[in-house]
C-alpha cells in the first residue's frame, strides 16, 4: 500500500508546498470572492484587487523563502 | 453537450500540453531506469496499467464535473488550479534564482538504476519490483496530469477534449523522445517549462475565480493576456529580487 500513500501525499503536494503560501492564497481568494462583491466597488476594480493581491503574495513568498537561504 | 470553439481552446491545449510534458518527462526517467535494469516487460506493464487507470479517471471524473453549475466549478477548480500554478511558479522562481537546485533527470536516472539493481533479477513471469516501480511513478506523475486536464477542461466550460488532446500529444512526444534517445530526456529546459506553465495556470485560475465569483474582468476573455503578462512580469521581478546579492570587494 506504499504506492497508495505516495499518491495521497502527491495529491496534497499538488497544491501545498509551503503552508503559509497556500493559506495566504486561500484566504485572499475567500476575501475577494465573499467580501469584495459586498463593497460595491466599481467595474473591474474587484477583479484587479484579486489579481494584484495574488501577485503580491507570490513575490513576497518567494522573496521570504530566498532570504531564508 | 458543449460546442467546442477550437480558437478559444488553443490556450487550454497549450497549457495542458506543456504541463503534461513536464510530468511525463519525470515519469519517463524512472520507467527507462526500470526497463534498463529490470527488463521492459515489467516497466511497460506497470506504466501501461497506470495509464489505463488515469484514462479511466479522466473519462469518469471529467463528465461528472460538467454536471455541476459552471460558476461553482470555476470558483472551486479555479482556486485549486491557482494554488497548483502558483506553487509551480514560486518553485520555478526559486530555481531560476539559484535558491533551490534545478531538477536533474540524469542524476535521478542514475539513482533509480542504483536502487533497482539491488533487487534480485526475475527471469520468469512478472517482475513485481519493475511493475510496481513503473506503476507508482506513472500514477504519481499522471495524477497531476489528470488534475490539469480535468481542471482546464471543466472550468473552461466543455474543454475536456482539447485539454485531453494536449496531454495525449505530450505523452506521444515524450514517449517518442524516450524511444528515440533511449535515455532520460534531460535536454528539455524543465524549469523554463515549469515557469511558463506556472504563469499560464495561475492566469487561468485567477480568471476563473473572478468569473465564478461574479467579478468583472476588463475586456472579458482578453483580460487573460493581462493576467499572463502580470504574472510573467512579477515572476521575472521576483527572480531578480530572490537572487543572492554578491558583494563586490577590491582584491
Amino acid at each position: 500500500m506504499g504506492w497508495l500513500k505516495a499518491i495521497g501525499a502527491e495529491l496534497l503536494g499538488l497544491f501545498v508546498d509551503d503552508v503559509g503560501f497556500a493559506v495566504s492564497i486561500l484566504v485572499w481568494v475567500a476575501v475577494c470572492a465573499v467580501i469584495l462583491p459586498l463593497l460595491g466597488l466599481p467595474g473591474a476594480a474587484p477583479a484587479l484587487v484579486l489579481f494584484l493581491g495574488l501577485l503580491g503574495i507570490l513575490v513576497e513568498s518567494a522573496v521570504r523563502r530566498a532570504r531564508k537561504g | 453537450m458543449f460546442e467546442i470553439d477550437w480558437g478559444h481552446a488553443g490556450p487550454t491545449i497549450l497549457a495542458a500540453f506543456l504541463a503534461s510534458m513536464v510530468e511525463f518527462v519525470e515519469a519517463l526517467t524512472v520507467v527507462l531506469a526500470v526497463g534498463a535494469t529490470r527488463g521492459w516487460k515489467g516497466a511497460l506493464g506497470g506504466a501501461g496499467l497506470a495509464l489505463l487507470i488515469l484514462l479511466l479517471l479522466v473519462a469518469v471524473l471529467g463528465p461528472v464535473l460538467t454536471t455541476i453549475p459552471l460558476a461553482t466549478i470555476q470558483l472551486g477548480v479555479g482556486t485549486l488550479l491557482l494554488m497548483f500554478g502558483m506553487r509551480w511558479l514560486r518553485k520555478a522562481i526559486l530555481r531560476a534564482a539559484g535558491i533551490i537546485p534545478l531538477h536533474d533527470e540524469e542524476a535521478l536516472f542514475a539513482k533509480e538504476v542504483a536502487t533497482l539493481s539491488r533487487f534480485a533479477r526475475v527471469t520468469q513471469g512478472w517482475d513485481k519490483v519493475a511493475v510496481m516501480t513503473s506503476f507508482k511513478i506513472t500514477m504519481v506523475e499522471g495524477i497531476e496530469v489528470v488534475f490539469i486536464v480535468i481542471a482546464m477542461g471543466a472550468a473552461g466550460g466543455g474543454l475536456l477534449l482539447p485539454a485531453s488532446l494536449g496531454a495525449l500529444a505530450a505523452l506521444v512526444v515524450v514517449v517518442g523522445l524516450g524511444v528515440a534517445l533511449a535515455k532520460p530526456v534531460s535536454t528539455i529546459p524543465e524549469n523554463t517549462l515549469k515557469f511558463t506553465v506556472g504563469v499560464l495556470l495561475s492566469a487561468f485560475g485567477t480568471f476563473w475565480i473572478g468569473e465564478g465569483a461574479g467579478l468583472d474582468w476588463p475586456g472579458e476573455d482578453w483580460s487573460l493576456l493581462l493576467l499572463f503578462a502580470g504574472f510573467l512580469a512579477s515572476a521575472f521581478g521576483a527572480v531578480s529580487l530572490c537572487k543572492p546579492k554578491t558583494v563586490g570587494r577590491a582584491a
